[in-house]
């Protein structure tokens, strides 16, 4: 009696094993994707398209998607890190790229490198001599102008062979702001506050001739963020406040966002994905021209978002195909139109109305392959990154220029000092 | 005679213009109060550029202009509010109703019952109360990564990306034990001798003498303890990973996107804030009729 | 003798004594909430408080390794240094700018890589005086954490008081016998109910510089002669308006608190009052302060507690800016843990917080204890 129950169970449990072996044998891997665009409707649908291709496209893996709002994403993907329980694939912020590998939450992608040789240079995450992460598309930076005003007021259209000089740019400001017709000359944008200052502002620091820390040990900013470059750079930036050219920190999201468009501001640094808005606004009185050359040339920042695979994924090479997948040109093409980003390779740009060559944004392209500078590939970026944004938010407000530097500098250093040098 | 009348009318005009004079200080003081939340409210009804517009007039507390429900539309769209209210209202409510079982039975250990360590704990216990949540979020984060849990899919070990672990790090905490505290150790202790001579034990005398009359006090508790666990933003972003267990405080987050939506901001903050208006309108009554008796005997 | 008869009074079925049962009880019925408190608010703090000793990183390959006190000295050091005004070489007579102000030496070439003051390295200016030629000089190594400590006690030394008053004024208002009270009553509470986060966003569109409500509504009063401010761009008025904010926000719910209390102070104290012939500030004065006494120290504890916990309005809306006029203790904790993945630096801001709002409530305690025995 007893015999009998034991083997019945024990026949149950055999069964029931073979019953969960056999189909675990049949079902697909589950592959998790993180992704910062909840709320984002425009890049979901694009996303999600990618992914319905892909499960259909084989039976080994079934990739599942869970968004994230770009505002805490950062966070919500240390927290997991932290706890150990990353996704298998995971969407990242190029700058940001090297301090995820470095602290073990990525490992190198495994993807067929050639196809990426028509690749815009920033939407390829590499550090420490491997690649970590790849973009769909990449982001570039312009100022927003109107033909009519410029030209009203006598300044010179400037061109991506010959852009504007320090002298002609603050000469422009000037005389736009002396018309009385702009609650501000010029909009850097310092409503949107975070990871832009660096993205949009250290380009001048560095077009000057200063940058953010030595790139060529990664180990020390002495001399380069507070040399005389960048002091030059840090009095300009404060005198554009000082003498009510811009407006400073306490702008808020919404002027920022319509000033230009509403006439108050007369020229704006802003991202190709604001230029469909002010196309729409202005149609042909529309420009979107280089940024001025400081002196060592006309910089951008380089790099957005992109794909990589976490550490911790039992299925790095589903993860790799997916990623390899996605990188199709129809599909860097759909999100460009999605979103109105610059699309990663040029046969993708053409498959655009937008981006195709004489295309109204194909401005963009260019100064995004002629021009973008990535920012510091190193884990400390995130560091160096804050510091910043402080600094120029207090020269911004009329703190001493050297003082801030200087305190970002000692900031920088410590902190590259307390994680032992970042593996440099 | 004749002066008597009309000293007798000059006071009822005194006492009247007294009376427009307070209502007239009572309004003003509640425009201040009002304002900032009436332009939430009206701007939630606006189109996002007459919206930014009527910021620079009084336009802005009005209800004027082009007036829809759109941005309510489309807040829905972009947010799964249904789930998102389920959550935050499962959860608060869930660790309302543990958190005044256990403040209170502890409140009760130590202004009733008399044991061993009572006052070094309590003395603890207040201390704790001075702990900011944000500075302790990190080392929390880890704990309950190693904490096991039973639950549908057997023994696991980690309680991320859940309702409890949204729920049980938040059921005790000092300052309602301290109020019941205190709200106990000031009724009268022949309450505690009467119920003993009836054959009462402890947990009997705080369960029906106790508890039943500290209506009061488990309001100020429940009002507090409600606007903190609706209000939770850092402790779930940590701890919740998919979009079915995320509260409405982490809805916010999905407007700010390059061009922020104000209008749908508006409508969306509207939406989660009338949830806590209506808890408090139904618990008002007993919370004012005495925070104080918590209040005056500290 | 006398413990044998009573025993049988005081044994309970169990066999234990009815003290021996009250112990058991107590116990049991602490026990919950204190396993609860220790696990998820004590087991933490403690973490952070062991990781203030070390060099702990929020994400890093590095191992982790026991630092002795040293993330407290570079928070806490400060250091005097004299700066002689800058001479002329040939004459010797001090060097004054257009405006006759003494020039000095640039305290960087004394702070940044000088081998001659290896003790300065590093270390900036965080506050300076002028004696006779001499320019006096306090230099922190952390001059952030300083500026946090002192603006956190400032938000602290102004809101508690502020608050707690305005919240008296609003209930003495709300107390009168009037019809509709009630309504007043609710209105003056809303603001408590909307999230501190939520506040925050609003108030940014009623702080803003160009086209911000309080200007308008300022100017609206004022028939146009009111110049709009940039009150959150602005050093001088960014924290003032952080305070007000503030108190708006919370005020109510300390009203509440007060009108409890006054509403418990018998009303024949009153009448007796009114037969002594006191007018309506002495009857304040002499019955309704007295009587509210208790009340008052809740309400500053509480409030207390609160502002030295100030963060949501600084990350929300000033980023601890402009020029750091509103960086607070929390806010630097937290930068520092989260964003700057410092988590022992962010732990030893903690812990300090800690040590200090503890020394105040055991004065606090202290104090009233004394006047109530």
């Amino acid at each position: 009696m007893r015999m009998k129950k034991l083997v019945s169970l024990l026949a149950l449990v055999a069964v029931l094993a073979l019953g969960v072996a056999g189909t675990s044998a049949q079902d697909p891997v589950e592959l998790s994707l993180w992704y910062h665009g909840a709320g984002n409707d425009a890049e979901r649908s694009v996303l999600v398209s990618i992914i319905e291709d892909f499960n259909a496209s084989q039976s080994d893996y079934v990739v599942t998607l869970e968004e994230f709002p770009q505002e805490s994403y950062n966070e919500s993907v240390t927290a997991a890190g932290l706890s150990g329980d990353l996704p298998d694939i995971i969407d990242v912020d190029g700058p940001v790229m090297p301090n995820w590998a470095w602290s073990g939450f990525l490992q190198p992608l495994e993807i067929d490198e050639t196809l990426l040789e028509n690749y815009l240079p920033g939407a390829l995450g590499y550090w420490n001599g491997d690649l970590y992460s790849v973009g769909l598309w990449d982001a570039a930076k312009a100022i927003f102008a109107r033909q009519s005003v410029l030209e009203a007021n006598g300044i010179r259209i400037p061109t991506l062979d010959e852009p504007w000089t320090l002298e002609e740019f603050d000469a422009a400001l000037v005389t736009l702001q002396e018309t009385g017709e702009y609650d501000f000359a010029f909009d850097p944008g310092m409503a949107w506050t975070g990871e832009w200052y660096p993205y949009a502002f250290s380009p001048f620091l560095q077009s000057f001739g200063g940058d953010l820390i030595d790139r060529e040990t990664y180990m020390g900013a002495e001399g380069v963020l507070n040399g005389e470059e960048a002091i030059a750079f840090g009095e300009w930036w404060q005198s554009l406040y000082d003498r009510d050219l811009a407006p400073g920190t306490s702008q808020d999201g919404a002027d920022r966002e319509t000033g230009f468009i509403d006439g108050r501001y007369a020229i704006q640094w802003n991202g190709n994905w604001a230029a469909l808005g002010a196309l729409d606004a202005f149609g042909d009185d529309m420009l979107f021209l280089p940024a001025p050359d400081f002196g060592s040339g006309s910089v951008i920042g380089a790099a957005s978002w992109q794909f990589g695979v976490a550490a911790t994924s039992e299925n790095p090479e589903g993860a790799n195909a997916f990623i390899e997948f996605a990188l199709q040109d129809q599909y860097l093409a759909d999100f460009s139109v999605a979103t109105g980003l610059i699309p990663a390779t040029t046969t993708a740009a053409n498959l655009t109305e937008n981006y195709a060559e004489g295309g109204p944004l194909s401005v963009f392209f260019q100064l995004s392959a002629e021009q973008g500078l990535i920012r510091p590939p190193t884990p400390g970026y995130v560091v160096m990154a804050l510091e910043f944004e402080k600094a120029m938010a207090d020269i911004a407000n009329g703190a001493d220029v050297i003082d801030s530097l200087d305190a970002a500098v000692d900031a920088i250093e410590d902190d590259i000092e307390a994680n032992s040098g970042y593996g440099f | 005679m004749t002066a008597k009348t009309i000293t007798d009318e000059q006071r009822q005009r005194n006492e009247k213009l007294d009376i427009i004079g307070r209502y007239a200080l009572l309004i003003v003081v509640a425009l201040i109060f009002v304002l900032p939340i009436l332009f939430m409210i009206m701007s939630s009804f606006k189109p996002d550029d007459q919206l930014l517009r009527d910021t620079s007039s009084l336009r802005a507390f009005l209800p004027v202009g082009d007036l829809s429900l759109d941005n309510y539309d489309g807040a829905f769209d972009r947010v799964p509010l249904g789930r998102f209210i389920f959550n935050s209202v499962f959860v608060t409510l869930t660790t309302l109703g543990l958190s005044l079982i256990f403040n209170s039975m502890a409140g009760f250990a130590f202004a009733v019952l008399k044991w061993r360590g009572r006052n070094i704990i309590l003395t603890i216990v207040i201390a704790t109360f001075i702990i900011p949540f944000e500075t302790i979020a990190i080392p929390l984060l880890l704990i309950v990564n190693q904490l096991p849990w039973i639950g549908l899919n057997g023994f696991e070990v980690g309680w991320l990306n859940s309702y409890h672990v949204q729920i049980i790090p938040w059921i005790a905490d000092s300052l309602s034990i301290f109020l019941f505290y205190q709200y106990f150790r000031d009724l009268p202790y022949e309450l505690v001798e009467a119920a003993k001579i009836d054959g009462a034990g402890f947990f009997r005398i705080y369960s029906r003498v106790f508890m039943p009359i500290s209506g009061p006090v488990i309001a100020t508790v429940a009002i507090l303890k409600f606007l903190a666990m609706w209000n939770q933003f850092l402790w779930p972003l940590l701890v919740v990973r998919t979009e079915e267990l995320r509260p409405v405080m982490l809805g916010v987050d999905y407007f700010f996107q390059l061009n922020v939506a104000w209008g749908e901001v508006m409508a969306y903050l509207s939406t989660i804030t009338i949830p806590v208006l209506i808890f408090y309108l139904v618990l008002q009554r007993a919370f004012i009729e005495s925070v104080a008796s918590t209040g005056i005997k500290g | 003798m006398t413990m044998v008869q009573q025993k049988p009074e005081n044994t309970v079925s169990n066999g234990l004594t009815l003290q021996q049962k009250e112990e058991i009880t107590g116990w049991l019925m602490a026990l919950p909430a204190m396993l609860l408190l220790f696990t998820f608010l004590l087991l933490p703090f403690l973490g952070a408080f062991a990781m203030s000793f070390t060099n702990q990183r929020l994400v890093s390959p590095n191992p982790t390794e026991f630092v002795g006190t040293s993330n407290f000295v570079d928070l806490l050091s400060l250091r005097i240094f004299t700066l002689e005004p800058v001479r002329d070489e040939t004459t010797g007579e001090v060097v004054r700018d257009e405006d006759g102000n003494i020039e000095y030496p640039r305290l960087r070439t004394f702070t940044r890589n000088n081998p001659e003051y290896p003790q300065l390295d590093g270390m900036q200016e965080w506050r300076s005086w002028q004696t006779g030629e001499t320019r006096t000089v306090l230099l922190a190594t952390d001059v952030l954490f300083w500026t946090a400590l002192v603006n956190t006690v400032i938000f602290v030394v102004v809101v508690a008081p502020l608050q707690g008053g305005i919240a008296l004024l609003l209930a003495l208002l709300i107390n009168q016998k009037l019809m509709g009270v009630n309504i007043f009553r609710m209105i003056y509470f809303m603001p408590v109910v909307v999230s501190m986060v939520v506040v925050s966003l609003l108030w940014r569109f009623i702080y803003d510089g160009q086209n911000g409500l309080l200007n308008s509504v300022l100017s609206f009063v004022t028939f146009g002669l009111f110049e709009p401010v940039d009150w959150l761009g602005n050093p001088e008025t960014a924290m003032g308006a952080l305070i007000v904010m503030s108190v708006w926000q919370g005020v109510g719910f300390h009203m509440v608190i007060w009108l409890a209390g006054m509403q418990t102070i018998p009303q024949s104290l009153y009448e007796a009052a009114s037969i002594d012939g006191a007018g309506a500030w002495q009857k304040f004065r002499f019955v309704t302060m007295p009587g509210l006494r208790n009340t008052g120290i809740l309400i500053l504890i509480v409030i207390t507690m609160q502002a030295f916990s100030l963060y949501t309005q600084v990350q929300v809306m000033t980023r601890g800016g402009p020029v750091d006029a509103t960086q607070s203790l929390v806010y630097q904790a937290v930068i520092r843990g989260f964003e700057q993945q410092n988590i022992a630096g962010g732990s030893a801001i903690s812990v300090i917080l800690f040590v200090i709002v503890l020394i105040i409530s055991i004065i606090q305690r202290y104090l009233t204890r004394e006047r109530s025995a």
